[in-house]
């Protein structure tokens, strides 16, 4: 694991790596048992942000981030859920254009694997899918749209992800679900965290 | 007779009020922000001074405008950016209540902000903290995400929670103005300086940047010399932190406050040292700021013979 160490302020550091799959082990092994004074760790594609507290300060939250010998490459949380889908989003015939494939073969495609939580970000409970079929890696469309609904399944770059609410965004539309993904009053609030499995059914 | 839960009622909430507290923590991986009281030592200055808990939740008054009628006796304190402050009791007597001092708001009184001639945010505490339900372990309203307690409008009832144990110890706190001249904030490089031409940090530091109207509690953007970038192509989205300096492609900075995005996908030239994000959080729209590189600072050890 090759990782460079950014200062981010005077309570944060932000590792470097260079594949998410390592962010995700580095990630899981950090939240298992976190150092003395850490107080917040942000998942994101190529990164952790480490968020400290004195009297922490950066050389020994740095030293012991160094230290963390993460186990395996994958994830190892067993939980899994399944959302079911209605693909009838806005931009399946889009999808289907960029990747090639016929709207049948994107749904097909989106079913047929699992995929996996790798970080949460945008907005409360969006989580960043990733694993799944490297042949619906897609751009965002060229302008967000303004509002997007509630539960909108989409696809951008190698991630899925559901929309937690309604808010603007950018990602190519395939279908919606009816699952909720983030609810305050549930603990915890958010359905697609860090390491949860993910299997998306067509709804019949 | 009934006790009467003791309240503030908000007759006008001006042009901008939230609840907050000192914010969420440990829920960024599910990716929810901190938010929290902008100036954040004011709000713990507050309740230090009425001896609440230092986290307990206040109301944050952008630019004054705050007009609250007391539910039971109270004892509140304003700190932040000082404004006129006028309290009409049942009598209708009427009188001016000091700047980071503890004061009666008897049952029935009416206390109304006018606009701080200088500072941006103001915070008024109450004895037992303001008692809305909290959200994920805090009171704050986040204004990016919408999680927290509704802001408060005419009409709203914000109970108020009882009183801790303690007793205030003071009085009054002297507290410094904030400055309504051009601001000197302290920067730490990093962490994406090297994406930067050669030049960019000495660029930030030479001359002042105005803070401009599109500013809010998410952040300040701001005008001045442009940041030129040394490396082209996307910065996969990272995490953020308040007092971060991202720089977007026009090359003028974006100042991060309470209610920052978790994730951000521009590059952060440097971060505002803590103990001067609350200085920023009361910068108002039109003032300047100088940015100053300072050295982290190390424990001093004495050299051993």
């Amino acid at each position: 694991m090759n990782a460079r160490l950014h200062r981010c302020g005077e309570h944060a550091v932000l590792v470097e790596l260079d594949r998410l799959e390592e962010v995700v082990a580095l990630y899981d092994a950090l939240a298992a048992d976190p150092p003395r004074g850490i107080v917040d760790i942000v998942p994101a594609a190529r990164t952790l942000l480490v968020r400290f507290e004195p009297p922490a300060r950066h050389n020994e939250v740095e030293s012991a981030v160094l230290a963390v010998r993460p186990a395996g490459g994958r994830l190892a949380t067993s939980e899994e859920v399944v959302i079911p889908v209605e693909y009838d989003g806005d931009d399946l015939a889009d999808v289907a254009r960029l990747t090639g494939l016929t709207e049948r073969e994107v749904v097909a495609a989106h079913t047929g694997t699992a995929w996996t939580v790798a970080f949460c970000g945008f907005a409360p409970g969006f989580g960043y899918l990733i694993g799944g079929d490297p042949r619906l890696a897609v751009p965002r469309r060229p302008e967000s749209r303004v509002r997007v609904p509630t539960g909108s399944v989409g696809l951008a770059g190698e991630f899925s992800g559901v929309y937690p609410r309604e808010s603007p965004g950018g990602w190519q539309l395939i279908g919606r679900t009816e699952t909720v993904v983030w609810d305050i009053a549930a603990d915890p609030p958010a359905l697609l965290r860090p390491g949860v499995r993910v299997r998306f059914a067509e709804a019949m | 007779m009934s006790e009467l839960r003791r309240a503030l009622v908000v007759l006008a909430p001006g042009p901008l009020t939230t609840v907050q507290d000192l914010g969420r923590r440990r829920h960024s991986h599910l990716g929810v922000g901190r938010s929290g009281a902008a100036d954040r030592g004011a709000l713990r200055l507050a309740n230090r001074l009425l001896a609440n808990p230092e986290d307990a939740a206040c109301l944050e008054v952008t630019l004054g405008g705050l007009k609250v009628r007391a539910t039971g006796d109270l004892l509140v304190t304003l700190t932040g950016a000082p404004c006129p402050a006028t309290v009409t009791y049942p009598d209708g007597r009427t009188g001016g209540i000091g700047h980071a001092s503890v004061e009666r708001l008897p049952d029935g009184a009416t206390l109304r902000l006018g606009v701080p001639p200088r500072g941006l945010r103001t915070y008024l505490a109450v004895r037992g903290g303001i008692d809305v339900p909290e959200v994920l372990g805090s009171r704050a309203t986040d204004l990016l995400s919408g999680l927290g307690p509704e802001r408060p409008a005419p009409g709203s009832v914000l109970p108020v929670g009882p009183a801790p144990a303690e007793f205030p110890a003071a009085d009054l706190a002297p507290v410094p103005e904030p400055e309504s001249g051009v601001l000197i904030l302290d920067v730490l490089p990093g962490p994406r300086h090297d994406w930067f031409a050669p030049g960019a940090l000495t660029a930030l530091c030479a001359e002042p940047y105005e803070v401009t109207a599109q500013s809010d509690r998410v952040g300040m953007r701001l005008r001045g010399p442009r940041l030129e970038r040394a490396r082209d192509g996307e910065l996969p989205s990272e995490g953020m932190v308040p007092g971060a300096l991202q720089v977007p492609p026009s090359g003028q900075p974006t100042l991060f406050l309470a209610d920052h995005p978790v994730t951000g996908g521009y590059p952060v030239i440097a971060v505002v040292r803590d103990h001067h994000i609350d200085r920023a959080a009361q910068a108002r729209p039109g003032q300047r700021i100088r940015f100053r590189v300072a050295g982290d600072h190390r424990p001093i050890r004495p050299r051993r013979p």
